[in-house]
């Protein structure tokens, strides 16, 4: 049977090479990188590699001037970041500037520190997704003590200002974040240039293992960590590090690093045959997100009438894998809050896919994905009440012309 | 997506008694509100038996396969059996539903008897439920 994977954001697979790296470090040199002896020499250079490599993916390899603190997820980076900055308590004040499309992983976090009396103020993005820098400025008051906006959305894939964003945050010398996890490894992130104090970001979304991350901090920016004990990675986060992991994500941030062009314009190139083939044979879909200002690995489209949740199964039987924002496929019966803040209404939030390719996805899948998702669409719609509504309506106004 | 049932698999893959009878006798047609998702029942009625039951749903893998079951077990039953029908015998005879999913079983039995119920107020009568 066919396996046609279009859910990459989800989780990517471990590059060859970069498992290569990774092995030696389960075995050979074993050693704790804190150990005085011989056995601690080797993962501790290859710790400092893999901060040089990641460095490098995001402008950031200059040792000693910013620092790269390894964690277990970008969730992880999220929360050191956010609760990290407010535990250092430097500036003083109550509120914390953030958008309405942030992960789950900066909103809850936040939902729980406006309950301990702090002021969240999350912005509202356009119909593509997109914060106003104006918006921001107005936001911006002598309580502000952290601006947390991420780089690109994992689900609509649009991309932020970020520049013109963190320039604001600076004039005022408020420290800024951003949650780079969708966006490291698919689009040039250059620290210095968006102007940001800290930045997460994580390996398995491009292709790295699981269980790798990594939080940039400018230096001069205050944290406490999370996990206290050990001096490992400069205090921030203590406990023995995970030398496979960390090398590995510093193996894929390199051959991100030095692929990036090539991988983001054949995805985008896929993307972009993908959703004109699937626009020209299927009626009634819905673009979600930018039309330019988004990530190669997203496509993300709302098919009228129907449901994700059956969508998304039928799909699966015919060995195409997706993922949809429809409150029937998530756990908590939610629709999407990105698709919601975008103003999306609830039936065409209902019907959402992410359709997200990487360099793996073949150009002459498109016609069977098209063939597939056509006739998937017409079965659903032909149960759907929507549907037949829709179809008496138009009846009726052609009878009326 | 969660795990379901075989027989579950079974309705969504191959869900019977789809669209809607001509000249109904009966329409109920229900809304989730747990997310947002809908049911049409319509039904055609013969000596007080229901002779033919369809349906159009938009919703998830479970709320089209509770339709399905919903049609198969109404079919050929009086009015007053049909009343009984339970949500919590559709998802039995669907071989359970995923804990989350069980509210999607309420729209079947429900758009069900609302069609019966409609009827029945066509006809005058007062359904004793
Ligand atoms: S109809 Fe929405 S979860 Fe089943």
């Amino acid at each position: 049977m066919k396996a046609i994977n279009l859910d990459y954001s989800a989780a990517t697979p471990v590059d060859e090479a970069v498992l290569q790296e990774m092995l030696p470090y389960f075995t050979e040199h074993y050693g704790n990188p804190s150990s005085g002896h011989t056995l601690g020499e080797k993962p501790r250079e290859a710790l400092e590699e893999a901060r040089s490599k990641v460095g490098r993916l995001i402008g950031a390899e200059e040792p000693g001037k910013n620092q790269i603190i390894f964690t277990a997820s970008s969730s992880e980076a999220n929360n050191l970041a956010v609760k990290g900055i407010i535990a250092a308590g430097k500036k003083k004040g109550n509120q914390i500037i953030t958008s309405a499309i942030e992960h789950f992983s900066i909103l809850n976090q936040l939902k729980g520190l406006e309950k301990e009396g702090y002021e969240i103020i999350r912005l509202p993005v356009d119909k593509y997704g997109l914060i106003a820098p104006g918006l921001l400025e107005e936001a911006i008051s002598d309580q502000t003590i952290l601006i947390s906006i991420q780089a690109a959305n994992p689900e609509i894939g649009t991309i932020q200002p970020i520049d013109e964003l963190a320039a604001l945050a600076r004039k005022n010398e408020i420290p800024f974040h951003t949650d780079a996890a969708a966006a490291a490894g698919g689009i040039a992130l250059d620290v210095d240039r968006m102007g940001v104090d800290m930045l997460s970001l994580a390996g398995d979304q491009f292709y790295g293992p699981k269980g790798s991350g990594a939080l940039f901090v400018r230096r001069g920016v205050r944290l406490r960590p999370l996990i206290e004990g050990g001096i490992q990675e400069k205090g921030l986060r203590a406990g023995t590090e995970n030398v496979p992991a960390i090398v590995g994500l510093g193996e894929a941030a390199r051959l991100a690093y030095e692929t990036l062009e090539e991988r983001a314009e054949k995805v985008a190139y896929f993307r972009d045959q993908l959703k004109e083939s699937l626009f020209n044979e299927i009626p009634h879909l819905h673009l979600n997100g930018h039309p330019e200002k988004r990530l190669p690995r997203n496509l993300n489209i709302s098919v009228e009438f129907v449901e994700g949740e059956a969508l998304l199964m039928r799909l699966n039987m015919a060995g195409i894998y997706v993922s949809s924002g429809s409150s029937c496929t998530s756990q908590a019966l939610k629709s999407s809050h990105v698709l919601e803040a975008i103003g999306l209404p609830p039936e065409l939030a209902q019907g959402s896919l992410l359709l997200a390719p990487d360099r793996e996805n073949r150009i002459e899948d498109i016609p069977y994905i098209t063939e597939q998702m056509a006739q998937v669409a017409g079965l659903l719609r032909n149960m759907s009440p929507l549907y037949h509504q829709y179809l008496k309506e138009e009846k009726k106004n052609a009878n009326l012309q | 997506m969660p795990t379901y049932s075989d027989k579950v698999m079974e309705h969504f893959t191959n869900p019977r008694n789809i669209g809607e009878v001509e000249d109904a006798d009966g329409i109920g047609e229900v809304g989730n509100p747990v997310c947002g998702d809908m049911m049409k029942f319509t039904i055609k009625v013969k000596d007080d038996r229901i002779e033919d039951v369809k349906y159009f749903t938009f919703g998830c893998g479970a709320a089209i396969a509770v339709s399905s079951m919903v049609s198969e077990m109404a079919r050929g039953k009086t009015l007053e059996e049909a009343l009984k029908i339970t949500n919590k015998q559709v998802a039995e005879e669907l071989g359970g539903l995923p804990g989350n999913k069980m509210h999607c079983s309420n729209l079947g039995a429900d758009a069900l008897h609302k069609a019966i119920r409609d009827y029945m107020e066509k006809q005058g009568r007062e359904s004793n439920e």
